[in-house]
């Protein structure tokens, strides 16, 4: 096969609902294969990117590109496939019957007994989805993405508003299904989702992309400490220009100095200063998440 | 690789795997399912097929035994118009579906498969032309279980003209539904169905209404589908006025969907 387009590849994708501005000047190349996390707290404009993405909404400026063509095109011959937060099911069919009529509107699908097995309805199957539980349907809406065999597979917040062992059973479906070479690519605001499942994290913060990376690596972002110390008047640039100094907050009498070497800056605070109540911290994957998302 | 059967032996993406649908995703199949999905619901199938029937009992087996001016039974009369009643209920109610769906974010879904829009539009319409025949059919079975005898050609060209007119409710019920995305759309419509059937001299004659309510209802949708339902009946020959009445509201409500339609389907 000679696809070498990216699977996904987003330029410059702008959108705006009136004053916000939801999605600002976003790009991004996902190649296939990649299971990337789409990271960011509500309102980041997760959604918004997705719908563009898959042709649910019209950019204002930029382009999307799946396997170099339209979002259209590839919705047409079944090269992708998304679980919404928000797509709908029809109260009155069983699940299997819903599985059974949007096969039919596909050219090819996988078998719907096997897409049922997958997904793990198989003991439901003749359920009413009215009276599934909302783990069950999305695991439903989960099984229509998978008829087409995708080759991209979008996941907009797939598991909220999922009980524990809801998101769990969820997260074993879509893991049971690893199928290699399968793009995956997810929105989600659970840190412990994006760090179990996702080789890449793409962290937005309103509609802009502020970190991107392998897990390690943004985790690494995390890597560096808070020191605390109590200490009226202090020197605020003396700090920050201490080797390994990312910020200097003043809270009254008490200075925080997030480094990625706190011996530097505790040795500083205890030898040159009158620095007292010194505490070290370490950050973990949700201080950085904050520090990157935060307003 | 493990126990779990894998049949991604395929390498899943060839060209010819990927191809779009026949007919945009048409299928007799998703029909089949669709008509299945209608008859489970108990509230439709009262409101679609069970209520025109009792109608018939309640208003039409007490004038047994009169006759029209050409011998024919007054039953008869009754059967037909609603007959008209039940296919018209049917199909809009089958038409206005699409609101519920668009309310419940199903439309959403279907937008990420290949289905084309206007697919979707000749299924629903297929659906509300099959539960319209229904509705005659068991509208016509209970008139010859009450003793309704007419001769075969009026069932015939009688059943067919109610049956085929409304196809105009079928646009009637997806131009509401696109104009209103509401999940309980049938229960609005109901009532307003009642009252075009009344104009439409489905429950009584229209000369029985004032001379003013009697022109006004010559406008209004259901009357024309009455009037040339009812022509093999009474022999009264090809109403043009009724034609024209039924074009005209077929020719609104067609182009309006259509319309609302497109605005639905480009709006992204």
């Amino acid at each position: 096969m000679t696809d070498t387009a990216p699977a996904v590849e987003l330029a410059g994708l702008t959108k705006t609902f009136g004053p916000v501005t939801a999605v600002d000047g976003l790009s991004l190349r996902i190649t296939p294969g990649e299971v990337v996390a789409f990271l960011g707290p509500n309102g980041a404009g997760k959604t918004t990117t997705v719908d563009m993405l898959l042709g649910l909404a019209r950019p204002d400026a930029g382009t999307v590109r799946l396997f170099g063509g339209s979002p259209a095109d590839a919705v047409r011959h079944g090269r992708v496939a998304a679980v919404m937060q928000t797509g709908g099911l029809l109260k009155d069919l069983t699940v299997a019957e819903t599985v059974r009529m949007t096969a039919h509107f596909y050219g090819h699908t996988r078998p719907v007994s096997e897409v049922l097995e997958r997904a793990g309805l198989a003991e439901i199957a003749d359920r009413l989805v009215g009276k599934c539980s909302g783990g069950q349907q999305q695991r439903l809406r989960f099984a229509l993405a998978l008829l087409p065999d995708p080759d991209l597979m979008v996941l907009d917040e797939p598991t909220t508003g999922m009980d524990v062992e809801g998101r769990r059973d969820f997260w074993q479906a879509i893991r049971a299904d690893a199928r290699s070479g399968r793009t995956v690519l997810f929105a989600t605001h659970y840190l412990d989702e994006a760090d179990a499942y996702a080789d890449r994290i793409v962290l937005v913060r309103r509609g802009r992309l502020v970190a991107d990376g392998t897990t390690a690596e943004i985790k690494n972002l995390a890597a560096g400490r808070v020191v605390r110390a109590t200490l009226p008047g202090a020197d605020q640039a003396a700090l920050a220009a201490l080797p390994g100094v990312r910020s200097v907050e003043v809270r009254g009498d008490a200075i925080l100095v997030h480094s990625e070497d706190s011996d530097v800056v505790a040795r500083h605070l205890l030898t040159r200063t009158d620095a007292r109540d010194l505490e070290i911290t370490s950050h973990n994957l949700e201080d950085a998440f904050l520090a990157l998302t935060a307003a | 690789m493990t126990a779990t059967t894998s049949p991604d032996t395929t390498t899943a993406s060839g060209p010819a795997d990927r191809r779009p649908p026949a007919l945009g995703g048409f299928s007799a199949a998703v029909l089949a399912i669709e008509i299945r999905r209608v008859l489970r619901n108990r509230r439709t199938l009262m409101f679609i097929l069970v209520m025109p029937a009792v109608f018939f009992l309640l208003f039409g087996l007490p004038s047994r035994g009169e006759t029209l001016d050409n011998g024919l039974p007054v039953t008869g009369w009754i059967m037909i118009s609603l007959a008209v009643y039940a296919a018209m209920v049917a199909t809009t109610s089958a038409g206005a579906a699409v609101a519920t769906e668009r309310a419940l974010g199903w439309s959403r879904q279907l937008r990420l498969t290949p289905l084309r829009p206007a697919a979707y539009v000749a299924t629903k319409v297929a659906t509300a032309m099959v539960l319209g025949l229904l509705g005659v059919l068991v509208e016509f079975t209970v008139g010859v279980a009450s003793g309704v005898r007419l001769p075969a050609h009026v069932w015939l060209e009688s059943g067919l003209t109610a049956w085929i007119g409304s196809l105009v409710f079928a646009a009637f019920g997806l131009f509401v539904g696109y104009l209103a995305p509401a999940e309980n759309v049938m229960q609005f419509m109901g009532p307003a169905l009642a009252i075009l059937a009344m104009l439409g001299g489905l429950f009584v004659p229209l000369h029985l209404l004032p001379h003013v309510m009697q022109q006004i209802a010559k406008f209004t949708p259901v009357y024309g589908v009455g009037q040339l339902a009812r022509a093999p009946l009474t022999g009264a020959g090809v109403d043009w006025a009724a034609v024209g009445n039924v074009a005209a509201w077929t020719a609104f409500f067609g182009l309006g969907a259509t319309r609302l339609f497109r605005r639905d389907t480009t709006r992204v």
